[in-house]
């Protein structure tokens, strides 16, 4: 188990390498920041002055100390369209990215995992077709478009919800709805397969013999073991399911962290863009550890791999 | 009248009829439509430029957010008044232009006045907001999102496959540098690293083919080391070892061939991925540059103009949709022929 966790806690520290590194590399290959700080009337003194304010003298390690180091005090810079420091303008907007990514995970197990049993129970049947369907809309459409589907639907033409924003109650049901459905398809499918798996191996079979009534066999002996896959998927879920944000924040005007993202694309906001990137990753490789952890705790067999 | 014994028996020939069963047999169940479908996206693809109505990427702004053949000329009833008011042309015709189409027509009485013109049969799928023809658009959409699944596959499979097989066959020290690499890959947020590519570094086709490349790489390695775990096993490679092959005549001669089947559907099932992602770029801005028509960008176009033309985002999107509906029921069919054990690991 220990040996398990230190080998994920390396994996993380090194994604978060990587990640810091390549926003690093990719800051230094946007160019000079100081040719868009001066203008052109700056003498050779203050351009100097300058790299050695900002520390761009030095050479590319300590540079890239000082980044992490500003990075570890919560400092990403300030943001170039809004003039104000990127922490406070992503603290403002984390409450909803979290919002929205956990109604929709909330969303995608409550509606997956038991259609998913429901499914296998009854193969063939009608609720399994509606479970196929539901899924390969899942796996195949792209979200954003779904997501602009439901707005002309539901909101311009039926009125039911309002079309974007997040002021009112019920604005949150579309984007999750769009966040949730593909996860919906992971869930169901891994639910479902791995139940077909439990209720082919020998101890239902024994329960069955043994004349245990269908509903426990279904929900006591087949569903709790059938719960790992979906599980140990949830982690990597949750983590996406943050990440996967972009497109529907954007779509359903969402004022999360997505929306951000791809704004600070558009205008060019490196310094916002890297403090989402850092943000994201963290939460990304936070939950995926989170679930690590549960994950060995739940099935002995990693535990003891 | 008995055949010699030379210790071949020889299969008798087999009458048409029957081979044409047998293969026939071997589709039973195949799924017949999104075969079908993925051929005319092929299809569309290669032959883009002799096919398409119109340019794709010019249009003519006079025909601008024109429907298809769903919906004929549209009139609507208008008063006629001495001078239309400003703002009001769209209950208000003026008497001169009535008279043009109602030789009688009087002041204060109400006439049908064509509205919007019908795109078919010039635009047979209608135009979007510039006035580009979108069938024309959707089918070099067809090209673009193929040349971009063939190249990241190209690419990341090249490389997927290279490290899987030596991860595979070396094992120990190589093995855990590799699949680490690859942990390491899975768990990084990839769509977020592009969008600070191209921010740094600008929107290009190459970045876009990169990440994806990136992407896949991975998920190609990890299935063919799995694979090549078992291979390495069996007798025929052994003995292939005592008669003194070199690893690399191992790795791509006799174990290479065995990973194929589990390739074909691994690839398959990654190039709807492929087209899902690169369509989220494209709509998020990130992806193929602008004026081509990629199907993600497309559907970023139509966003906003929905209530006057809903044809501009659905259209595309359901190309989408569709093709990768069609790859992800042909990959279950493929999976579920070539290699049943595949199915445990989705």
């Amino acid at each position: 188990m220990q040996r398990f966790l230190v080998r994920r806690f390396i994996i993380v520290i090194i994604t978060l390498f990587a990640v810091s590194v390549i926003i690093f590399i990719m800051a230094r290959a946007g160019g000079d920041p100081r040719s868009m700080l001066l203008d052109d009337y700056a003498t050779e003194e203050q351009w100097d002055d300058l790299g050695k304010a900002l520390g761009i003298d030095r050479p590319y390690y300590q540079q890239y100390a000082i980044f992490i180091a500003d990075v570890f005090r919560g400092d990403f810079g300030q943001s170039i369209k809004e003039r104000r420091p990127v922490i406070n303008v992503i603290s403002e907007r984390v409450w909803a990215t979290l919002q929205l990514g956990l109604a929709a995970f909330v969303f995608s197990v409550v509606i997956g995992i038991p259609l998913g049993v429901l499914s296998s129970v009854r193969r063939g049947g009608m609720l399994d077709m509606t479970g196929k369907v539901v899924a390969l809309i899942g796996q195949s459409a792209p979200s954003f478009w779904l997501g602009i589907m439901f707005i002309f639907w539901f909101a311009v033409k039926l009125g039911w919800v309002p079309p974007s924003g997040r002021q009112e109650w019920n604005s949150i049901i579309l984007p999750m709805v769009t966040l949730g459905w593909v996860f919906i398809a992971a869930n169901l499918r891994l639910m479902r397969s791995a139940m077909l798996d439990v209720l082919d191996s020998e101890y239902v079979k024994l329960a069955r013999a043994k004349g245990v009534p269908n509903r426990v066999i279904i929900w006591k002996h087949a569903f709790r073991n059938a719960l790992i896959p979906p599980l140990t998927f949830a982690g990597v879920n949750l983590g996406s399911l943050i990440t996967g944000s972009l497109t529907t924040e954007l779509v359903f005007a969402w004022p999360g962290l997505g929306q951000l993202a791809v704004q600070a694309l558009w205008s060019f906001d490196y310094p916002v863009l890297q403090g989402v990137v850092i943000v994201f990753t963290l939460m990304y490789v936070a939950s995926a550890f989170l679930v690590d952890i549960l994950y060995a705790y739940i099935d002995p067999r990693v535990r003891y791999a | 009248m008995a055949r010699e014994a030379t210790g071949v028996l020889e299969a008798p020939p087999q009458p048409m009829g029957r081979r044409v069963l047998r293969v026939l047999r071997g589709m039973r169940r195949a799924p017949i439509l999104p075969i079908f479908f993925l051929g005319i996206v092929v299809f569309a693809g290669i032959t883009a430029p002799w096919i398409s109505p119109h340019d794709p990427t010019r249009g003519n702004l006079a025909d601008r957010n024109l429907p298809g053949f769903w919906t004929g000329d549209r009139t609507s009833p208008k008063l006629v008044v001495e001078e239309v008011e400003f703002g009001e042309g769209f209950r208000q015709v003026s008497l001169e232009e009535a008279r043009e189409l109602y030789p009688g027509a009087e002041l204060g009485q109400e006439v049908e006045v064509l509205t919007r013109r019908a795109g078919f049969p010039t635009y047979v799928l209608g135009t979007d907001h510039l006035g580009r023809d979108l069938l024309s658009r959707t089918i070099y959409g067809a090209r673009i999102s193929l040349i971009m699944a063939a190249v990241t596959l190209g690419v990341g499979g090249v490389i997927g496959i290279a490290l899987g097989l030596i991860a595979g066959w070396y094992g120990r020290l190589v093995d855990e540098i590799i699949m680490r690499l690859v942990d390491i890959e899975l768990s990084l947020p990839l769509i977020l690293v592009a969008l600070v590519l191209v921010v740094s570094l600008g929107q290009s086709l190459t970045i876009i083919v990169a990440v994806l490349a990136i992407w896949i790489w991975p998920r190609f390695a990890r299935m063919v080391r799995g694979e090549v775990l078992t291979l390495k096993t069996t007798d025929y490679v052994s003995l292939a070892r005592v008669a003194g092959a070199s690893p690399l005549r191992i790795m791509f001669v006799h174990l290479f061939p065995g990973t194929i089947n589990t390739l074909i559907v691994v690839a398959t099932l990654q190039v709807g991925i492929v087209i899902l992602v690169e369509a989220s770029l494209s709509f998020l801005g990130a992806g193929v540059p602008p004026p081509d028509p990629a199907w993600g960008s497309m559907v970023a176009d139509g966003r906003d103009r929905l209530a006057d033309a809903w044809w501009i985002a659905t259209i595309p999107g359901l190309a989408v949709l569709l093709t990768v509906m069609s790859l992800n029921l042909f990959g279950d069919w493929l999976r579920d022929k070539l290699d049943p054990r595949l199915r445990q690991m989705e």
